[in-house]
């Protein structure tokens, strides 16, 4: 039997409004998937009750002849770094939940209720989206794998046994098992892209400032921006379309008009100039990745793009000027975790402030937060602060002006989005150098402050009794050049041998 | 590069976290690693370039000074842990002796 589920957001929407089925059956059949896929692991929270309540809403609406938006009835899964007013929202993390007899509570359920909206969340409500839950996440959205959440990590419906890259993994899962058309996610170095790839969805990384992040739990403020999941490239342009655009409520929010996301989708690509990097197809790529990209790059070029092999020379200090900013802007944005105004207290008898603080941030954190924290706490630390973190500013300077010089001679820049397919859950999690190496082809974007789009390419081929798994082709652009990025992602997605392959565990 | 206890402990309080033990020496191991990786951009030179702190943001817009409402005291007081009347409750921290 053919599910609603299946078909793109812009038909659902359609669907919606001529009445082929109602807001609740579409809610109700994503809220059954989730359910029959509940040992995936892709949500902290299931918020049945809100969405059908919600669901009523758009088709009483319907039937009273109202207006309906855009996403009118379609179910989404949000992650769990964006505020939702009244429904306990955790960053996966158990500093944001209530203490239980002196102890983080390890339910989710438990978790802290905000008193208002994120901007995004706003905005897909406005649209008639409906939000069935919250995913989950590594921590604080510091990890590459989703093993990092303080509620247990989330399996890759391609092998369960796999991780499904991170820290956006429950919002990449949702969309690839088919329990929600798409999602939304955040990406401060890879965190929507990565996983898209390694779950075989599409993912957007848009320009930074293009999308607001009022309400969205800060990390990495120089870097941190919400983007959409979606199994095809048209319905992550109308989520992103509808999320995108000024706010007042952050003044880091480009006051730009919102391009033509979904129409993009349809411009001819023959004559645009793609640049392939060589940096980027060195040493600990995958062959088997590789030769899948090469096939997309092909594809592109039968579609009339020219394509020049180019250079970003300073590709290689990525992650290591990455683990410095990224960290330092961490540990200072993590200073409000102190056990007084929400989430955690852990307040031994007697305590004084400073030991209510330690207690609270010591049984709360987990390891790669606390790491994390340390090391930005070092880098900006009395004698330290010009070798590493204003060193790495610097180098950031360098990064963006290779992507600079770049995008003189091309319009927009093909790599692979992660240079393998998912790996074993437990196989890098206690080595976190090796784990943060796992970002080194999204890192420098997100850098620079440049939009992505990864699409899935053909997947690795099974072999050795693991089964076949997705691999992405990621798609980069000046600041603000989202509409060719979608027209390129959505010209190789016709030909794409990945249309319609299905996870074998969703 | 190597890290002590010290300089863990040391951050560690700078960061207000209280470790255990056994996290002290692994936070020692992983930190010296880090540390030694990152500093491959001591490589680079980078006399005379501009650090980057913040990307496409130009200007920092203004809003016009209108009264505006916000969150109600009680409503950002209700997931508070501990709360005494209309206030976040907090050990002493002023030594009135």
């Amino acid at each position: 039997m053919s599910r609603l589920l299946d078909r793109p957001v812009a038909a659902l929407a359609e669907g919606i409004k001529a009445g082929d089925y109602s807001a609740e059956e579409l809610v109700r059949e994503s809220l059954d998937a989730i359910e029959a896929q509940s040992r995936l692991h892709a949500f902290l929270s299931v918020t049945a009750e809100h969405a059908l309540e919600r669901a009523q809403a758009v088709d009483a609406a319907r039937q009273r002849g109202e207006p309906l938006g855009p996403l009118a009835g379609v179910p989404l899964a949000i992650k769990d770094v964006l505020c939702t007013r009244g429904i306990p929202t955790t960053c996966g993390s158990k500093i944001l939940t209530r203490s239980e007899s002196g102890r983080p509570s390890s339910s989710p359920a438990r978790g802290w209720r905000p008193p208002y909206d994120a901007t995004v969340i706003e905005r897909i409500n406005a649209a008639g989206a409906i939000m069935v839950g919250k995913t989950n996440m590594d921590e604080f959205a510091m990890g590459s794998s989703t093993e990092n959440s303080g509620f247990g990590a989330t399996r890759n419906p391609w092998d369960p046994s796999r991780i499904p890259g991170g820290s956006s993994g429950g919002s990449a899962v949702a969309v690839a098992a088919g329990m929600t058309p798409a999602s939304l996610g955040s990406d401060t170095g890879g965190s929507i892209r990565q996983p898209a790839a390694l779950c075989g969805v599409v993912g957007v990384k848009p320009t930074y400032g293009r999308v607001s992040r009022y309400g969205l739990v800060a990390f990495a403020s120089s870097l941190d921006q919400v983007g959409p999941f979606a199994r095809d490239v048209r319905s992550a342009a109308r989520l992103l379309s509808v999320i995108a655009g000024p706010d007042p409520n952050d003044s880091t929010c480009a006051d730009r008009p919102v391009g033509a996301y979904e129409a993009a989708c349809d411009r001819e690509v023959r004559g645009l100039r793609l640049g392939v990097p060589q940096e980027y197809f060195g040493e600990g790529l995958d062959p088997e990745v590789r030769t899948s990209l090469e096939a997309a790059i092909s594809a592109l070029a039968d579609q009339g793009c020219s394509i020049r092999p180019v250079s970003l020379p300073h590709t290689r200090y990525g992650v290591a000027t990455y683990y410095i900013v990224a960290t330092a802007e961490a540990s200072s944005n993590l200073a409000r975790y102190d056990g007084v105004r929400f989430g955690l207290r852990i307040e031994p008898a007697g305590a004084d402030l400073d030991t209510l603080y330690g207690a609270t941030r010591d049984a709360g954190f987990g390891a790669e937060v606390k790491r994390r924290i340390l090391l930005g706490t070092y880098v900006l630390s009395a004698g330290y602060y010009d070798a590493y973190y204003r060193k790495a500013q610097q180098v950031r300077t360098l990064i963006q002006r290779d992507f600079a010089h770049v995008f003189e001679q091309v319009d927009a820049l093909v790599t692979p989005t992660s240079p393998t397919s998912a790996w074993p859950l437990g196989e890098r999690i206690e080595d976190p150098l090796a784990m943060y190496l796992a970002d080194v082809y999204t890192l420098p974007a997100s850098l620079a402050g440049i939009p992505g789009i990864t699409v899935p390419t053909a997947p690795v081929p099974a072999r050795n009794g693991r089964p076949a798994l997705p691999t992405g082709l990621q798609l980069l652009g000046p600041a603000f050049s989202e509409e060719t990025l979608f027209a390129l992602a959505a010209a190789w997605e016709t030909t794409s041998p990945t249309r319609n392959l299905r996870p074998p565990h969703a | 590069m190597s890290i002590t206890r010290d300089d863990v402990l040391h951050v560690a309080k700078l960061a207000k976290l209280s470790l255990k033990e056994d996290e002290i020496d692994r936070m020692m191991s992983d930190l010296a690693k880090i540390l030694t990786y990152v500093e491959q951009l001591g490589e680079l030179d980078t006399t005379d370039v501009p650090p980057t702190a913040h990307v496409a943001v130009t200007s920092t817009p203004l809003r016009k000074d209108e009264a505006r409402s916000v969150l109600a005291a009680q409503e950002t007081l209700a997931e508070a842990p501990r709360r005494v009347e209309d206030g976040f409750a907090v050990p002493a921290f002023v030594d009135e002796g």
